[in-house]
């Protein structure tokens, strides 16, 4: 029976988007590891290519099993729907370019994570989009960096690696009073920690080969939106006047609050054709039946850890924005009050070489370059995730020459102190 | 004017068992809006009656020029006009004793809603017909959209 309960974030973690499959019964989500479709009759056909009718047509598009993470994750969110992507870094770029047109500006927050400070600067100059980057915690820059043609705020919920936390609220009403949509990558908080369209976010992508997923195994990214913005107030004709693209659709018009996301799959995903596979969706929905219960080890173990290595006399400072004493306090209170994550960062007093002698000296951690799997991950930003980027760019994003990054697992938080301290005894 | 009392989900599923939908500003261009719900009603199986006084035939069903031309009862009207059509729409869907006036996205008229209240039907506003029946019955799900059903029981095959 189809009930009207609101049911709890565990049992949605668990359900959404994945009933008993209809024809056989099967209660594990089905892996339909199919490219394409077979169409009932020749009406059907061109009903689903016409948008006319909800169908599958070619896994490009559109796929049962992905289909099921994408609600999966529009639930936990709170928002309308979602689209997958193949990586977060497609999601991302299929997210901009849905909205953004030749001219257009965007304003984003410096610290963010390196490979997305280089997708922004190259892929958007290769798109004559207009870029500005912004200290995300000055809100008066936020607003000065504003110009006629933004039709875009992006942010990351916590910046990695070093721990901002973004005034969601504050930055949503900016990007608003000028008529924009503020988008956010939540990828470090998760749906379970913060969920940002209630505090104004209109558009939230993750990659979901962080703690999503939560198990390391697969790429893969997704584009959620809440359905509130409107499109229709005369700064976006991409996705409210009839596209040439789609035969002359109004999307907006058309598909009301589910207009940019059938834009987003019908046309950016279709001609970029970064579609997520079959089996990768499978691990993903997988993975968040247990994202309630792995997230609150991962916060705890980071606290723990973090707390620890702020009372060592080898470690110079601690960015974790959990800390009693972070300037993002009163920011974790109101936006993440379960904990603000399980990636921080710390620095070592000497720089570079005692960076290199800690990650050599450890046994547990995982030296790689990842973030948000069980296992504990530790890397070396400034030459490895973040070493495209420029010394005044690494600053800005709260990277010195002897900042470690880690990840922490959900393992015993007492084994990775140990190991930890492992790591510090092996320097000077 | 707060809307969720007239998007009880409950509600949506009485008027979704309607099997007669007048479609009020149903358009012949197959572009509109109007358009893609009316031939979704079709394929689904309802029996749609456009209400458009500009054309003689849409979606190969005969046009009439308002609800009160319409010959025998009428389950659901659905409304794509300007919300300053919809008090008269009303007048005219409670005088035709239909069950339910359904406004689509955009089409909010508090007159209209409470001349219809006070008639006795129930009134669905701000929601999309063809949507609502995707969530509740369709492939909604198919799209990676959120039905916000959460089930475990087995449906039939759509």
């Amino acid at each position: 029976m189809s009930t009207d309960r609101e049911f709890g974030f565990h049992t949605r973690s668990v359900h959404a988007g994945s009933r008993p499959e209809p024809t056989t019964g099967a209660r594990a989500l089905p892996i339909y590891q199919t490219t394409s479709y077979v169409f009932e009759d020749p009406e059907s056909a061109a009903a689903y290519f016409n948008l006319q009718e909800y169908g599958n047509t070619y896994s490009r598009i559109m796929n049962p099993t992905v289909a099921a993470l994408e609600e999966r994750i529009a639930n936990l969110e709170g928002g309308v729907g979602a689209v997958c992507f193949a990586s977060g870094m497609a999601a991302q770029t299929a997210a901009f370019f849905t909205l953004l047109d030749p001219g257009d500006h965007v304003v984003s927050s410096a610290a963010l994570y390196g490979g997305t400070i280089s997708q922004l600067k190259h892929l958007f100059r290769k798109l004559s989009v207009e870029l500005s980057f912004v200290d995300p915690d000055d809100l008066d820059g936020w607003r000065a960096a504003v110009r006629p043609n933004t039709k875009l705020l992006f942010a990351e919920t916590i910046g990695n690696p070093g721990g901002n936390v973004l005034d969601i609220e504050a930055v949503a009403g900016i990007a608003h009073d000028h008529g924009a949509p503020l988008m956010v990558d939540n990828t470090f908080a998760t749906p379970f920690l913060c969920r940002p369209m209630s505090w104004g976010a209109d558009i939230v992508v993750y990659s979901a080969t962080k703690f999503l997923g939560g198990h390391g195994t697969s790429i893969g990214g997704a584009v959620v939106d809440s359905g509130e913005f409107d499109w229709s107030n005369g700064r976006f004709p991409v996705v409210a006047e009839p596209s040439n693209a789609y035969h002359g659709l109004a999307f907006h018009e058309t598909f009301g609050a589910y207009g940019y996301l059938m834009k987003l799959r019908a046309e950016t995903l279709r001609d970029l054709g970064a579609a997520m596979s079959p089996f990768n969706a499978f691990l993903f929905a997988q993975g968040i039946e247990t994202l309630p219960l792995r997230m609150r080890k991962h916060v705890e173990n980071a606290a723990a850890l973090a707390d620890h290595l702020s009372r060592h006399d080898k470690v110079l400072q601690v960015s974790y924005p959990g800390l009693s004493d972070s300037t993002y306090a009163p920011l974790v209170d109101k936006y993440l009050p379960d904990g603000p994550g399980a990636v921080f960062c710390f620095d070592l007093a000497g720089g570079r070489e005692d960076g290199q002698k800690f990650i050599r000296a450890l046994n547990l951690f995982s030296h790689l370059a990842n973030v948000g799997d069980a296992k504990s991950l530790v890397i070396h930003p400034a030459t490895t995730t973040h070493r495209q980027l420029s010394d005044a760019e690494l600053a800005a994003a709260g990277i010195g020459p002897g900042t470690i990054r880690l990840s922490v697992g959900i393992e015993d938080a007492e084994d990775l102190i140990w190991d930890l301290e492992r790591g510090l005894a092996a320097i000077g | 004017m707060e809307l969720t009392a007239f998007q009880d989900p409950r509600i949506v599923r009485a008027a979704l068992d309607e099997r007669r939908i007048a479609i009020v500003g149903l358009s012949a261009n197959e572009l509109r809006a109007s358009h893609f719900v009316g031939f979704y009603l079709k394929r689904h199986g309802y029996e749609i009656v456009p209400v458009n006084p500009r054309e003689t035939s849409i979606l190969g069903h005969e046009c009439y020029p308002s609800l009160t031309d319409i010959p025998g009862p009428v389950g659901v009207v659905d409304v794509f006009r300007t919300p300053d059509a919809v008090p008269d729409i009303a007048r005219q869907a409670l005088a035709i004793g239909a069950r339910y006036l359904w406004l689509q996205f955009g089409v909010i008229s508090q007159e209209g809603i409470e001349i219809a209240k006070e008639g006795g039907i129930d009134v669905i506003v701000d929601r999309c017909l063809k949507i609502e029946h995707a969530r509740h019955v369709g492939r909604m799900h198919w799209l990676g959209f959120n039905t916000e059903v959460i089930s475990a029981e087995r449906r039939r095959p759509v």
